[in-house]
């Protein structure tokens, strides 16, 4: 069938409305944090609640005023982006609706689905444990990096997909690929956070700075945030490879045969198992295990990236 | 989640005075081998296998493109030798690559293996006494009751088994206490996970030594049989005995495309029919993401593309009428397609060779001379030959892409260009010595796939476990809870103490605190119904 062009074109202007509004909370997040209160410095355990929450020491006056704007610009933010997400998700939608098929049928599409994605993710996680709101900042500005990026390099008509993508397994390995892939994106940040907090923290209190850093949530919720959105992933990751695998049996003729992009998303599977790994084992806990994520994230963005771009594979009839 | 790895000896112990050699040996063996079976070895294996599969990546493999590394060799005279002979092109069947691989799966078993036994043993075995100092471990707390301690404890206990763990109660040293645990199903989930990862690597083990792969171009009315001579790529794990594969027969009928009007392919269909030679065939079609399975074996239509036909007549009348040849597709969104006719024995008295090399435009247009496709489907199908004479080469030894010409005959003058035009369906072109070369027609050809693998369904089924194993893995939870009573030191009463152990993600505080907070509700509901005497038992709180 023929795209329907006027919902093709609604999709762009989605595309515009989502970018802008990002940006929007972008500059809501950054005034949280510039008005907000900073976290009590007092190292608390690994406590209950899941995530650290500040808990004030002498509030005099002015700080609770500043407190109380700063939270204020957190949940602006977080609504905000709220919004952002459902005109992000209409991005995909009228691109899905248009053409009469599901939306991640080339790399402009699944990019976008995988930022959404991590955008969800965060998103409920931070309204779920407000300490999260914090890090907004960090998680959307890749995310309008991220989607300008997209925008401006992988955009492409919206048009029917290639015979070899009509299957039912686009919608099922395709799809756990872009949720593995979003959560993966929200505890590599997590893990970037950490090794930034905890650099900090080393330091004797009176050195510690006292700007952006010292408003993160404390080191030990982000390792337990990274840690938690990994394991969240690392299943999906290793289904979206196990269907990829069995549906290039039906569309290839093998269900392995080391193609670029089967060879990178092996790579990063292997990492991540590593970062699981590395979380358990003595030694490895704390930066080590940051680093392996922060690693993990970089082999999944190379893969996205590099791979479509670069190598020529199977996968490449994508489309970029 | 923290794991306590049980209290190794240090790995260079102090030797006892002057042991033997063979002693030795095994203390250097053991020592070895605890090494390689400890977690940080697997981590650093894990490394090592991801940045293995580096290179494969990034450098032509033979066994996806032969024509690749080809053409690296070619780009790179110097490095490519140097690349080749470290294994750089047939990485994932190179020896560093499975010594990594072997590696981490004897690091894997020697891991694996006694945490089955003593998964296995633990299973059976009733849930360890409690610490001696409760209040010491992580997660623990006091709950004061009027209740006596035993009856506190038949609470703790009930409790403690509706909620699905397995309870014994001892008469501890430091006064009767309740072991309980519950979560067994997440090391079990641990040992699925890993030892399928074995089982995987033994069915692609398997896949690669008996398995076989032959590909061939069939042009429609043609057709092919299960056997290595025919296939025009194939290869073969070392143990296939080429004496074994199915026989089968396979004969394309028809082969279609069909397009969407922006000219996306949208479907391939080939209707083919199959049987054991010699055999009426049986009718089915197959096309992309859907193969014929059948026995083991599976076929495939892995691409397409059209063979032109020409006719020759020869300046002493001979005809050689419709010898159609495969043209390569080069561009798959207009199906522009490349490849060479070569008839060496053209003429009897004469040993001049004739070639044709060409270009096929399924609907051509031409403009300055130039053809152009300008779709893929064969609406107004035209060629723009090039015709040879003289020696093709085909004889020298050196084996020759059948899609073209070699061209160091032509560069050495021993084919010499004789003509060239752009041809519609039935028009010709006159050679020089009077040889007429017609294009007569076109006819369809797919690329099909033959393919064998016996592991197939084994790492299929490996995969799912190993799925299900780490769905397992990851999700639950293991947990130890502890109790304790004492008699409280002021009057009746008891004190209960409280501790649990987990292991597995997720915090174990706030559980812990909701765990301690139910029990609490219940000795408080028990108490309360005790002193209400007379009326009926307060039936218990099922949670
Ligand atoms: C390809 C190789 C391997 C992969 C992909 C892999 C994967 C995993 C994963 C995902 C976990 C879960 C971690 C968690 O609970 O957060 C795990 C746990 C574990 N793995 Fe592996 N593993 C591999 C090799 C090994 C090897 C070689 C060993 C032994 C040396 C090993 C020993 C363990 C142990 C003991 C655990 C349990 C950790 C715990 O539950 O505390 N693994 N493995």
């Amino acid at each position: 069938m023929t795209p329907d062009q006027s919902l093709l074109d609604l999709s762009d202007t989605f595309f515009s409305v989502a970018v802008a509004l990002y940006s929007v909370a972008l500059v809501s997040f950054c005034a949280q944090l510039a008005f907000g209160r900073r976290p009590a410095r007092t190292r608390e355990l690994v406590a209950a609640g899941g995530v650290a929450t500040p808990t004030g020491g002498a509030d005099e006056a002015p700080t609770a005023e500043r407190s109380r704007r700063g939270e204020r610009w957190g949940l602006i933010a977080i609504g905000v982006t709220v919004l952002a997400a459902l005109a992000h998700a209409a991005v995909l939608l009228c691109r899905g609706l248009a053409t009469d098929r599901l939306p991640w049928g080339n790399m402009y599409e699944f990019a976008t689905a995988v930022v959404l994605v991590a955008v969800v993710v965060y998103t409920v996680l931070a309204v779920r444990s407000p300490a999260l709101r914090h890090i907004g900042v960090f998680v959307l500005a890749p995310v309008v990096l991220g989607m300008v990026g997209i925008g401006l390099f992988l955009y492409v008509e919206g048009a029917p997909l290639v015979a070899a993508l009509r299957s039912s397994w686009l919608g099922i390995h395709v799809t756990a690929a872009i949720l593995g892939f979003g959560i993966f994106l929200v505890s590599g940040i997590a893990s970037v956070l950490y090794l930034v907090r905890v650099k900090d923290e080393a330091k004797p209190v009176e050195e510690q700075g006292t700007g952006f850093v010292s408003r993160l949530p404390s080191s030990a919720a982000l390792d337990r945030l990274a840690h938690r959105t990994a394991v969240f992933g690392f299943p999906i990751w290793t289904f979206a490879v196990i269907a990829g695998a069995i549906w290039a049996e039906s569309a290839w003729g093998r269900f392995w045969g080391w193609d670029p992009k089967e060879t990178w998303s092996f790579i990063a599977w292997v990492i991540y198992a590593a970062y699981l790994h590395a979380r358990t084992t003595a030694g490895w806990r704390g930066r080590p295990a940051a680093w392996v994520n922060v690693v993990g994230l970089v082999v999944m963005v190379f893969n996205l990236t590099f791979v479509n771009l670069v190598s020529s594979g199977l996968h490449s009839y994508g489309g970029v | 989640m923290t794991i306590t790895a049980p209290p190794r000896p240090p790995a260079e112990a102090p030797p006892p005075p002057r042991p033997s050699a063979g002693r030795r040996l095994t203390g250097r063996l053991l020592a070895l081998w605890r090494r390689l079976t400890a977690m940080r070895t697997a981590i650093v294996l894990l490394f090592l296998l991801a940045l293995a599969a580096v290179p494969g990546s990034l450098l032509p493999q033979r066994s996806l493109s032969q024509t690749n590394v080809r053409q690296y060799f070619a780009d790179h005279p110097d490095l490519a030798p140097v690349l080749d002979r470290l294994y750089l092109f047939d990485v994932f069947s190179s020896p560093w690559f499975a010594a990594v691989y072997l590696l981490l799966f004897t690091s894997l078993i020697g891991c694996v293996v006694p945490r089955a036994v003593e998964h296995a043993r633990s299973l059976r075995a009733a849930p360890p006494a409690a610490p001696r100092r409760l209040l010491r471990l992580p997660d623990s707390g006091e709950v004061t009751t009027p209740l006596e301690p035993g009856a506190a404890l038949d609470v703790v206990e009930e409790e403690l088994r509706v909620r699905r763990y397995r309870v014994v109660r001892r008469d501890g040293r430091d006064g009767p206490e309740v072991s309980a645990e519950k979560g067994y199903l997440k090391e079990t989930g641990n040992l699925l996970f890993h030892l399928s990862l074995i089982a995987l690597l033994l069915g692609l083990a398997g896949g690669k030594l008996w398995g076989y792969e032959g590909s061939i171009l069939v042009t429609e009315g043609q057709g092919f049989c299960n056997s290595f001579q025919q296939y025009d790529t194939y290869s073969a794990g070392p143990l296939v005995d080429s004496g074994d594969l199915s026989p089968v027969c396979v004969d394309l009928e028809d082969f279609r495309a069909e397009y969407e009007p922006d000219l996306t392919a949208s479907k391939f269909t080939a209707d083919i029919t199959y049987g054991a030679p010699g055999e009426e065939g049986r009718p089915t079609t197959i096309g992309v993401n859907d193969p014929l399975r059948s026995d083991g074996d599976r076929l495939y239509v892995t691409g397409h593309g059209f063979s032109p036909t020409f006719s020759v007549t020869l300046p002493d009348g001979t005809a050689i009428t419709d010898v159609s040849v495969p043209f390569l597709p080069s561009d798959q969104r207009t199906m522009a397609s490349e490849g060479a006719l070569k008839l060496p024995d053209v003429g009897a008295e004469s040993d001049e060779q004739l070639a044709l090399e060409g270009f096929f435009a399924p609907t051509g247009l031409v403009q300055g001379g130039i053809l152009t496709s300008v779709d893929p489907r064969p609406l107004d199908p035209q060629v723009a030959i090039v015709a040879y004479q003289g020696y093709l080469g085909l004889d020298s030894g050196l084996p020759q892409s059948v899609y073209s010409l070699d061209a160091s005959q032509i560069e050495r003058g021993r084919l010499a260009e004789v003509g060239a035009a752009n041809l519609s369906l039935g028009e010709s072109l006159t050679l020089p010595d009077g040889t007429v070369v017609t294009f007569s027609g076109f006819q369809q050809f797919a690329a099909l796939q033959y393919s064998h693998d016996p592991g197939q369904v084994w790492v299929l089924v490996s995969a799912i476990a190993l799925l299900t194993g780490l769905l397992g893995l990851l999700l639950l939870r293991r947990e130890r809870v502890f109790a304790r009573v004492a008699p409280a030191p002021t009057g009746g009463g008891t004190v209960l103490t409280l501790a649990s152990l987990t292991r597995g993600s997720g915090e174990s505080g706030p559980r812990f605190q909701a765990l301690s907070d139910e029990l609490s509700a219940a000795l408080a509901a028990r108490a309360a119904a005790r002193t209400r005497a007379p009326q009926p038992e307060v039936p218990p709180r099922d949670s």
